[in-house]
């Protein structure tokens, strides 16, 4: 079966089973590696990508589910010209990566709150990065980072 | 990579019913459940899947006919944004609130969960409470099957191999309350060690009493006696102690990777008397 | 974030501190996705490995059956047949094999016993079900109390205790505690690359921590020699001691398959391979006996460490010693006698996992104190501030401890911060009068803890670890040690620490790669010791390249190494470990200076404990650790930040249950870690007591926060409920056992056994990993 998709963009192209994971898809037929697998089963998070603007595990949603739709990874994160977006820049201030594995996928998450406009208390943070493990910094500076890009993103809104 | 079975995605419920008929299937909803097991190679792998994800016929949630009305393939995430649901289902919200995190709600589904059977089910146990009709569909026409009688044992439905899951009938009822309660591992993605749904009316005297119970048995089970224990009883500690007493007496849970017999049937007992002190 | 210099001790210069920090080295590419972690790594033509793993807990191996009615044409078998050095999995000792030969023992569930190599994972997959293992049940071990192998043991005495506690006017105070295994759970699973070359020698990229440990596993294994062998770490999604010394085995069983199909093999664990079969904190049983006057003074502590070491040696006889000289406390106790072992068991081996064995010793000693401070009537922060180490303290192996020792120190900022007496006062009043229909309780806890510094006893001293800085010809400064970055910052602080000395900017200071062919060994990266002991290292050779460069061209190093490299060609600085001044240990007597010196750290936990169902919230920690000197206080608190969530996962809800000595909880869905809604508000304090031997004055922070988090997390607890849970992870099946009398769970860490376990059966077949 061929399937078509979007991502990050540009029109894909993949000729694969339709039971084959986005994640598979996005990491062995397309090339970006950036999304990550932590566990296969949906429980950890680093395989989160948009679809359609939606946080989804990419390692549930097998592609035939997602022909037309469009996908964002963390590869569509940075600015024209590779600099690093906002976002990308606050974790690198706050202290919001370190071992870097649970990052591409806590990205996502942090991208789909910040899209929804949500007020960004500690709780609502939180709520929104639940279904991405980090087993490195306690989640504090994953928060200090989305607050602080939350903030300068209204900032720039309102300048 | 995991193994990857064929799978056909139909367009109309038509076409889906016909490929039923033609060969044995395995549906796919959000694939939330099915792709755990692919991946686990947790049983037997599916010679066929079918997809349902194009089926916008079984999406959406409406009143209609004193019910309220959820499609199969309405995500948890719907679920928990849903004016109808906050006014007829409070419970059914929380329960969708409680399974995964919003990655797994914005691809689960409510006809996944209930298909799925499994005994820690979070919505399983609210629609025992809510006295709720599952509705499946098949090259013979549409027919209910009450929740009460959906899940015969560990992990199976009432459904045939040709039917399928279409939607979710909630009577609405006037004056009925209703309660959940789950208790798990952590405060995120934590399939339960217990959970409870409770409906009831009281008129002061406890009317209607569905309680029902999640990971403490086979299946999502009823707690009869406990009901019994209440139904027409008057107000007060008495009848809480005894519908207590008669869940105590009624539930048999097992130890397992989760929790334990001996915790389940204590806390069992406690979340059931807190819920019923609160709605006194 | 606050950063305490003691008043009474004269202000260290800043590293860093009058510039903006340096942002995360290696950040941007994580932050991207272009950082290439093993399993992103591309080898055209690589086959995927797999494999084939025991089933049962202790047997003979009879026979490896290959079903005839597969095509084996299309895969790669190896056998122990096949390994063309020596089979084992070379460590401390050399008991564990690479596989399990036909005829030999298989000593627990997931034991290696086959490989298997295809060029596609359907393929893969279908040939693991085709194996069968035949096999003779032999009666396994699973308790470690009844366990008569014992991997190492040691008694240490100061004072005499039995006199002690005999006299009179003593509380004295018994109790056992129990820990279970801890998984690290980085959240990259592990995975290695064999490539083989085509001078016969075998290069690995991998998950990794210590490249030199694969290395010499690789040698061993495959009978090679150094010029044939290269390690080269890929990034690395975490490790925690989790990839410590299980990549050794991954390794050697991927450059086997690599040698057999003359391709490069992927070895890449799933989750449920990688919880089913690498190691795990060590489960431990310690009993203390403890005489305390009426006065908070501490005069005798008799202590009984059992540590399940699991099948293999590994690094346990390592991890045994750091929880013997721990198991005290950091309290200064005139008469201490601490027995301890470390025994097998048929369970997988366990193995290193921050902190090294000291959290499992530290808990102990932290709920014995706290139940010291209840047997006398005393508040847990005054019986510690009267026994906590003072300098010119003296620990259980003779060690004098100097002018950096901040138990008090720590303990009144954590008390200070956390408003510890205040709230207890608070917390007390409401125990007191709580309705017996109420839905919570609250509570708050105090823990102080010590961790050694670095390597314990001569372990440092006799690695003799190198780490070298270069100025290349072509004008590039470059540091080349074996340490590895795995998130916690080594590839930022170590340009850091050179650029500060040298006097020119971050960037101007290049990492090598963690290649074995490139770097020399600057021993693993473990112990909290890489910003202490090799950072030191590095700062040494900085000033001396600094002097060397200075004296040829007579200006500033940092206007004129450009010029001295282009005149005068490369120069590299070679720095060998020498040990520390006047801090000797003498491995023969167990005594002397056990580490170099000790990290302190307090932490005061706040619980909420539902009181229908024990689930218990962790609201906030304060956290407080003496690092030395805190090179980036940013990745400083993130080290601190991380290690209290593993301790509060250790204390409230990561647990394995084990039936017939396997792992139950061998997948996320039921080995849980705690999420953003679980993790408390965590607030950093650092304390920079110097440690004076160090050039940099760094100590290591890595550990240390894993030493109290646990301990805290269950005093309150108690706090909350009056009643102690002595056994980890404090669950809510724990609490409501001991509150309701309900039937308690089994003991953590120790394997239930079923009738069929015991009774001969013939014959199994290997599951699928």
């Amino acid at each position: 079966m061929t399937y078509r998709l979007v991502v990050n963009g540009e029109p894909a192209e993949v000729g694969v089973p339709g039971m084959r994971r986005l994640l598979d898809v996005l990491r062995e037929d397309l090339g970006l590696t950036g999304t990550k697998e932590g566990c296969g089963e949906g429980e950890c998070g680093a395989c989160t990508v948009l679809v359609d603007g939606e946080v989804v595990v990419s390692c549930l949603v097998p592609v035939c589910q997602v022909d037309g739709s469009t996908v964002r990874t963390v590869e569509g994160l940075a600015v024209a010209g590779g600099a690093l977006a906002p976002l990308q820049q606050a974790f690198l201030e706050a202290g919001g990566a370190q071992c870097g594995i649970c990052t591409p996928g806590m990205l996502m998450a942090a991208e789909a709150f910040l899209a929804a406009g949500g007020e960004p208390t500690d709780a609502s943070i939180r709520e929104a990065i639940a279904g991405n493990l980090c087993r490195c910094t306690g989640y504090t500076k994953i928060v200090d980072a989305i607050r602080l890009a939350a903030e300068r993103r209204a900032g720039a809104g309102a300048a | 990579m995991p193994v990857e079975p064929p799978v056909v995605s139909p367009r109309s419920l038509a076409e889906a019913y016909a490929l039923l008929a033609s060969a044995p299937h395995r549906p796919l909803a959000g694939g939330t459940d099915l792709l755990v097991q692919l991946a686990g190679e947790l049983g037997p792998v599916p010679d066929r899947v079918l997809d349902l994800w194009r089926l916008d016929e079984l999406r959406g949630i409406r009143v209609a006919g004193g019910a309220l009305e959820i499609g199969a393939l309405t995500t948890h995430a719907q679920l928990r944004r849903s004016e109808a649901c906050a006014a007829h289902a409070p419970t059914l919200v929380a329960a969708a609130a409680t399974i995964g995190a919003a990655q797994v709600q914005n691809r689960g589904t409510l006809g996944g969960n209930v298909m799925n059977a499994s005994p820690a089910g979070d919505t399983l146990p609210v629609l025992l409470a809510l006295d709720a009709v599952l509705v499946a569909g098949g090259p013979r026409g549409q027919r209910q099957v009450p929740a009460a009688a959906f899940w015969p044992s560990y992990r199976t439905t009432a459904l045939r191999p040709d039917e399928l899951l279409l939607g979710v009938r909630i009577p609405i009822v006037d004056g009925r309350r209703q309660a959940f309660r789950k208790v798990g591992t952590r405060r995120a993605q934590a399939i339960s060690k217990v959970v409870l749904a409770a409906s009831w009316r009281r008129d002061p005297t406890w009317r209607d009493v569905r309680i029902a119970f999640g990971s403490v048995a086979a299946t999502p089970v009823r707690a009869t006696a406990a009901e019994a224990a209440l139904e027409g009883a008057s107000a007060g500690p008495e009848a809480i102690d005894r519908a207590v007493a008669a869940l105590l007496g009624e539930l048999h849970p097992i130890d397992d990777v989760r929790s334990t017999a001996a915790y389940r049937l204590e806390v069992s007992g406690r979340i059931l008397r807190r819920l019923l002190e609160d709605a006194s | 974030m606050t950063i305490q210099t003691p008043a009474s001790r004269p202000t260290t210069p800043r590293l860093g501190r009058a510039v903006p920090l340096p942002l995360r080295r290696e950040g941007p590419a994580k932050l991207t996705g272009r950082a290439l972690y093993t399993d992103d790594l591309v080898f055209p033509g690589a086959w995927y490995g797999a494999t084939i793993r025991s089933a049962v807990p202790r047997a003979r191996l009879l026979a490896i059956e290959l079903d005839p009615g597969f095509d084996w044409s299309r895969v790669a078998v190896v056998t122990a047949d096949d390994i063309p050095g020596r089979n084992v999995v070379a460590s401390i000792a050399e008991d564990q094999p690479i596989l399990v030969p036909v005829g030999g023992e298989i000593r627990h569930q997931a034991e290696p016993v086959a490989l298997l190599a295809a060029a596609d994972r359907d393929t893969l997959r279908e040939a693991r079900r085709r194996v069968g293992l035949r096999t003779e049940p032999l009666p396994p071990v699973f308790d470690p109390l009844e366990s008569t192998t014992v991997f190492a043991h040691h008694e240490l005495v100061k004072g005499d205790v039995e006199a002690a506690l005999a006299a009179d006017g003593l509380a004295i105070v018994e109790a056992t505690y129990r820990v279970g295994h801890q998984e690290q759970l980085y959240i990259e699973n592990n995975a290695m690359v064999a490539v083989p070359r085509e001078d016969g020698g075998m290069t690995v990229h991998g998950s990794l921590q210590c490249p030199f440990y694969v290395h010499r596993a690789l040698r061993t294994g495959l009978g090679l020699d150094d010029a044939h062998t290269q390690v080269v770490q890929a990034e690395t999604g975490g490790g925690f001691g989790g990839k410590e010394e299980y990549p050794s085995m991954i390794a050697l069983h991927a450059a086997l398959l690599a040698r057999r199909t003359g391709r490069p093999v992927r070895m890449i664990y799933d989750r449920h391979e990688d919880l089913a079969a690498t190691t795990k904190r060590h489960p431990a049983v310690i009993r203390h006996r403890t005489g305390v006057r009426r006065d908070g003074t501490i005069v005798a502590q008799d202590i009984e460490l059992v540590l399940d070491g699991g099948a293999y040696t590994t690094l346990t006889p390592v991890v045994l010693s750091r929880a013997t000289i721990h198991a005290g406390g950091p309290y200064d106790v005139p008469n201490v006698r601490i027995r301890s072992r470390a025994v097998a068991t048929n369970t997988p081996p366990n193995g290193a996992f921050r902190g090294f064995g000291a959290p499992q010793a530290e808990f102990a000693a932290e709920m014995q104190v706290g139940r010291c401070a209840e047997a006398v009537g005393m508040s847990p922060l005054e019986i510690r501030r009267r026994n906590a180490y003072r300098a010119t303290g003296i620990t259980p192996t003779g060690q004098v401890l100097h002018g950096d020792a901040a138990a008090l120190e720590v303990l009144e900022r954590a008390a200070e911060a956390s408003e510890f007496e205040r709230v207890r006062m608070r917390t007390a009043a409401e125990r007191a009068g709580r309705n017996p229909r109420a839905r919570t309780a609250r509570g708050i806890g105090l823990a102080l803890g010590w961790h050694g510094a670095g390597f314990t006893g001569s372990g440092e001293a006799k690695m003799g670890s190198v780490a070298s800085l270069e100025l290349t010809g072509d004008g590039r400064i470059r540091i080349l040690t074996a340490s590895t970055e795995m998130g916690q910052g080594t590839k930022t602080i170590f340009p850091q620490l050179v650029a500060a000395e040298l006097g020119v900017d971050h960037d101007d200071v290049e990492m090598g790669p963690q290649d074995t062919s490139l770097v020399p060994d600057s021993g693993p990266t473990v112990a909290s010791r890489t910003a202490m002991v090799v950072g030191g290292l590095l700062v040494h050779a900085a000033r001396r390249l600094k002097a060397e460069v200075e004296g040829r061209t007579g200006r500033p190093f940092e206007l004129s190494w450009r010029d001295d490299a282009r005149a005068h060609g490369p120069t590299r600085i070679d720095e060998r470990f020498s040990p520390y001044a006047g801090r000797a240990f003498d491995d023969a007597t167990y005594s002397g200076d056990a580490y170099p010196t000790f990290g302190w750290a307090a932490a005061v936990a706040e619980v909420e404990v539902d009181l229908d169902t024990a689930e218990v919230t962790v609201v906030s920690v304060v956290a407080v650790d003496d690092v030395g000197q805190a090179i980036h206080p940013v990745l400083c608190e993130g080290q601190v930040e991380g290690g209290t969530l593993q301790a509060v996962g250790y204390a409230t809800i990561e647990e394995i249950r084990l039936h017939n000595g396997r792992y139950l909880n061998d997948r996320l869905q039921t080995y849980l870690i705690p999420t953003s809604l679980d993790a408390p508000r965590i607030e950093t304090i650092l304390v920079e007591a110097p440690f004076e031997d160090a050039p940099h004055h760094a100590k290591g922070v890595g550990e240390l926060p894993m030493d109290v988090g646990a301990p805290a997390v269950v005093a309150a607890i108690h706090d909350a409920t009056g009643t102690w849970i002595d056994e980890l992870p404090a669950s809510p099946e724990r609490i409501v056992a001991a509150l309701a009398g309900t039937t308690a769970p089994g003991p953590p860490g120790v394997s239930t056994v079923s009738a069929a376990a015991s009774a001969s059966s013939s014959s199994s077949m290997a599951p699928a990993p």
